[in-house]
């Protein structure tokens, strides 16, 4: 699993999330829960922690329950440790027209592990998610802040021996929309 | 080639820089518009396009635009939807990723001629990289002057954000995406009140369609009458098509409305046919949503007409033989694809993205992908596809927001044309265990007979 | 005042009414039912969908007919609407579908369940149901849980009518529960452990149209329908001290609000009231309370039920929970 730095935004971090919540009127600082929670999960080892969520729920000046019931509607937030490398598989009608049966199949049989679950060296997640509007270039997958598009069966060991090399590292780049640094 | 009006710069190398955009005439409707137009005639000239919402439901846009709430004294909103989740969708992130000033600049004459002083994009977050790309944009307009403080040296000032979603569907829905624009659940509201009266903050609000907004400078530039002459009938102008499936070229495509469908998918200049030799089964062309055609009906009305790609011809016969043109995700099936796991993968999707507040979606959706498993996998019974019909019946119109019309619609019309289907499934469950039926061996119907390439 | 008409009966409401409100002032079988609207609770309402209703004629202004059936909990009536409830049969289908879906996740566990006899769910699958069942699948499962000492949570039985998180929302300053996940898989919870501790949290077991918040210090006490409901009231300097109480013989088993007709409570009460003063001597008994309206025990459904034996008849069961099969000469209506 991701190691798990202490709950508390770096200088930076907290500097990008101050900016934000100014985009939102006086008193609406609770429209930046979005934003703000993409970028504590990029920063707290690409999940949402409890602790972390009450640390948002802090900075942004509303009720824990606020977060939690906003945290688990979005399904971009993880409300579980993941992996070093979360690969999203997309599974709908266009990309299964496709063959992404064949790319999870491949990918559950070559990682050893069923959607949902994480290898056990802790390299990658393996999910499978709902259209990601890339049905042009199917089949494909997410990885971070990364499309992986047209893939193959034939093509993906190297796709995963590529992100193997990018990911293995002790604090992996999850994505976020709102990066901290930025052209990262 | 037909005319281009969004993509025509496409392939300008370095068109996603201010610098390089501006050189191609970009930010000329901003100018326009401030410094000769009032807000009305500039919300006139939309007007008199005729452009409708691009998003999906065809719904003229400057006609969504004089809704407005103009006597409230509050500040009004005007929301980019770039939610882009529509199954078979995806012009609008070729769009923002490539040429991101085509947007901006659409944004700052669509908030002039509504009188917002702040507007947001609210793009999904899937979209991560494309983030980087609209903010650079945005400070780019900004130091050239079009965003800020007194643009142009006019009274007009506005400040655009970009503003993430975070994985859902339902926040495509206008209602929706301002709950979660306000760091909420994504879950509609009851309407009436309407946007345009009680929308973000409680502020009149307009919420459009990326394509639609950046459809606006090229309206300004050359004018409504003249965008309203391109294309066919009430459909005017150009749209972006999203075409994917079984085809020889996917990808998105600028064409004037009124094209012949069958040039849409034969020619060499679009889809390219269909791939691997193949020929066609079904298309959905209007993204994941909308009815189901197969391949003669779509390619010619139940009158035997030849349709073209525009609102009113696709929609030719209403739901009994006709679909709509939506969103314009143009997803194409082959003879080998199987109707009933494709429709599956549809249910399990509105599934997971209905937000369960009203209970006909929560629960319909959820009894409608479990079914339709059970037939696919070969479990089924005969008496499960007047079962499908009912539920799906019983969802559509009954809910809150238009998700429990959009899982209804595939499922009704998927039964409708290809009701053999359904049943060879139940009367053959050793046929279909093999996930790839299809594909080893075309179902052929005598009712639906495939069309030759 | 506007002048409106429901199932062909006309009346005269203040502008602002809801169509419901204006049917409730008609009263009787005209009546929508409403499983999440609560006229006491800001908000509420238009998500559970069985109080739809046909406008036929929008305004004397607009007579055109609305296109769908609308929410008639929250939709305004106009001066001149004609509405259309149980005399339209696309409404009466409609509110069947309405049945089904609600039931589809939600246990046949009625003869165990705490809230069996003044369920509104029983009532409206009772009054508007099928006779069976088409779902075959997997039901949804929650355990059990205890949110707080004093309540009990049966997840599985939630049809998220949202009302207990308005009351958390509108009566206590800190909520700690809510609507968590999404689709069916949503559920009402607090997320981590905590327990849910305030002084007007009790009303959320009131609010509750299902057994899925039930009071612990009642469970399993008595059937409902055993008990003797008193209308008694004390000085309290929290609430109005306006309560029933469930009584057996001298025993006050549970202390709840009082429920109008539609039972909505008009007056909430505190946690003292409800859970700290279960003796007769503590209240001033006003007399007899009388439980109106469509209410199963009401209409002495459960006067000579054999409890044992229902629980043993599972196919019993099935029909109970859809309700209109019941048979007339086979226990519950005799």
């Amino acid at each position: 699993m991701a190691d798990t730095k202490p709950v508390q935004f770096t200088d930076a971090a907290m500097a990008l999330v101050q900016k934000i919540i100014k985009r939102y009127p006086e008193g609406r600082q609770k429209s930046a829960l979005l934003p703000v929670l993409h970028i504590a999960q990029a920063e707290f080892g690409g999940w949402l922690s409890t602790e972390t969520m009450d640390y948002v729920a802090g900075i942004l000046n509303i009720k824990p329950i606020e977060v939690y019931e906003v945290a688990s509607f979005y399904t971009m937030y993880n409300l579980q440790p993941v992996g070093k490398c979360v690969l999203e598989v997309c599974r709908t009608g266009p990309c299964w027209l496709r063959g992404s049966d064949d790319i999870i199949q491949y990918l559950e049989q070559k990682l050893g592990i069923k959607e949902g679950e994480t290898t056990a060296d802790g390299m990658f997640t393996l999910k499978t998610v709902e259209c990601l509007a890339s049905c042009g270039s199917a089949p494909m997958m997410q990885v971070g802040n990364h499309y992986i598009e047209n893939l193959s069966v034939e093509k993906m060991d190297e796709v995963l021996n590529k992100l193997k090399e990018t990911h293995n590292v002790p604090s992996p780049d999850y994505g976020s929309p709102y990066p901290v640094t930025p052209g990262k | 080639m037909g005319r281009k009006l969004l993509l025509k710069d496409i392939d300008v190398p370095g068109i996603r820089s201010f610098e390089v955009y501006r050189k191609q005439g970009g930010y000329a409707s901003v100018e326009k518009a401030l410094k000769t137009m009032t807000p009305d005639a500039v919300m006139e000239e939309v007007k008199k396009s005729g452009l409708r919402g691009r998003g999906g439901a065809g719904f003229p846009t400057g006609m969504k635009w004089s809704f407005l709430d103009r006597k409230s004294d509050k500040p009004r909103y005007l929301i980019c939807n770039a939610d882009e989740s529509e199954p078979g969708t995806f012009k609008d992130r070729y769009l923002m990723e490539y040429i991101p000033h085509a947007l901006i600049e659409g944004m700052i004459v669509s908030s002039y001629a509504l009188g917002a002083k702040a507007s947001y994009i609210y793009m999904r977050g899937e979209f991560r990289w494309i983030f980087p790309i609209l903010e650079k944009a945005i400070e780019e307009a900004r130091a050239a002057g079009f965003i800020g403080k007194n643009i142009l040296g006019t009274d007009y000032s506005l400040e655009v954000y970009v503003h993430s979603g975070a994985g859902a569907y339902i926040c495509g829905e206008e209602t929706a995406q301002i709950e979660s624009l306000e760091g909420k659940r994504g879950n509609p509201r009851n309407k009436p009140p309407f946007p345009a009266v009680v929308g973000l903050y409680n502020c009149p609000t307009v919420v459009n369609n990326v394509e639609s907004i950046a459809a606006v400078p090229p309206i300004i530039n050359i004018g409504g009458d003249e965008y309203a002459k391109i294309g066919v009938g009430k459909s005017t102008g150009t749209k972006l098509i999203s075409a994917s499936g079984h085809i020889n070229k996917p990808g998105v495509y600028e064409i004037e409305l009124g094209l012949p469908v069958e040039e849409f998918l034969y020619s060499d200049e679009y889809c390219g046919g269909i791939w691997k030799g193949r020929k066609l089964k079904a298309v959905i062309p209007g993204g994941s949503s909308v009815p189901i055609l197969p391949g003669d009906l779509f390619l010619k009305n139940a009158k035997g007409e030849p349709r073209v790609m525009s609102y009113e011809s696709l929609a030719d016969g209403g739901f009994a033989s006709g679909s709509m043109l939506g969103s314009g995700g143009f997803i194409v099936m082959d003879e080998t694809a199987c109707i009933v796991r494709n429709l599956w993968t549809f249910a399990r999707f509105y599934h997971h993205e209905s937000c369960g507040q009203c209970s006909p979606c929560r629960e319909g959706t959820g009894w409608m992908e479990k079914v339709l498993h059970r037939i696919e996998t070969g479990h089924g019974k005969m008496s499960d596809i007047d079962l499908l019909v009912d539920v799906a019946k019983k969802i559509e119109g009954n809910t809150i927001c238009p998700l429990g019309d959009a899982a209804a619609w595939p499922v009704a019309s998927a039964i409708r044309h290809f009701r053999e289907e359904f049943e060879y499934h139940i009367k053959y469950p050793e046929k279909v265990k093999d996930p790839k039926h299809f594909e080893k061996e075309p179902f052929v119907s005598e009712r639906n007979a495939v069309v030759a390439a | 005042m506007i002048k409106v008409t429901i199932d062909g009966i006309v009346t005269e409401v203040p502008e602002g009414t809801t169509i419901l409100q204006a049917a409730r002032q008609i009263g009787g079988e005209i009546v929508p039912p409403a499983m999440c609207y609560y006229s006491t609770l800001k908000n509420s309402g238009g998500k559970c969908r069985a109080c739809l209703v046909k406008v036929a004629a929008g305004s004397a202004k607009d007579p055109r007919p609305m296109p769908k059936l609308v929410p008639s909990c929250i939709t305004m009536a106009q001066d001149g609407m004609v509405v259309e409830n149980i005399t339209n049969p696309s409404v009466l289908e409609t509110r069947k579908g309405v049945v089904e879906f609600l039931l589809l996740n939600h246990p046949l566990d009625c003869p165990i369940c705490d809230q069996a006899g003044e369920c509104d769910l029983q009532n409206f699958a009772y009054e508007h149901g099928m006779s069976k069942t088409r779902y075959e699948e997997e039901r949804r499962t929650f355990e059990p849980i205890d949110i707080g000492d004093k309540i009990k949570l049966h997840m599985n039985r939630c049809i998220l009518c949202y009302r207990c998180t308005y009351v958390a929302d509108q009566l206590t300053d800190n909520r700690v529960h809510g609507v968590l996940n999404r689709g069916d898989h949503a559920e009402i919870s607090t997320y981590i452990e905590k327990a849910i501790d305030n002084d007007y949290s009790g009303n959320m077991i009131d609010v509750c149209p299902v057994g899925a918040l039930t009071d612990k210090t009642f469970r399993f006490k008595s059937r409902v329908w055993f008990t003797k409901p008193l209308d008694a009231h004390r000085d309290c300097p929290k609430c109005s001290g306006k309560v029933v109480l469930w009584t057996k013989g001298e025993d006050v088993l549970r202390v709840t609000a009082r429920k109008d007709q539609y039972g909505e409570v008009k007056e909430f009460i505190c946690n003292e009231c409800r859970y700290d003063h279960k003796d007769m001597k503590h209240w001033v008994v006003e007399g007899p309370r009388h439980i109106d309206r469509g209410s199963v025990i009401a209409q002495n459904h459960y006067e000579k039920i054999d409890l044992l034996k229902l629980k043993q008849d599972v196919e019993r069961q099935l029909k109970f929970q859809a309700g209109k099969q019941l048979d007339a000469n086979n226990t519950l209506s005799a």
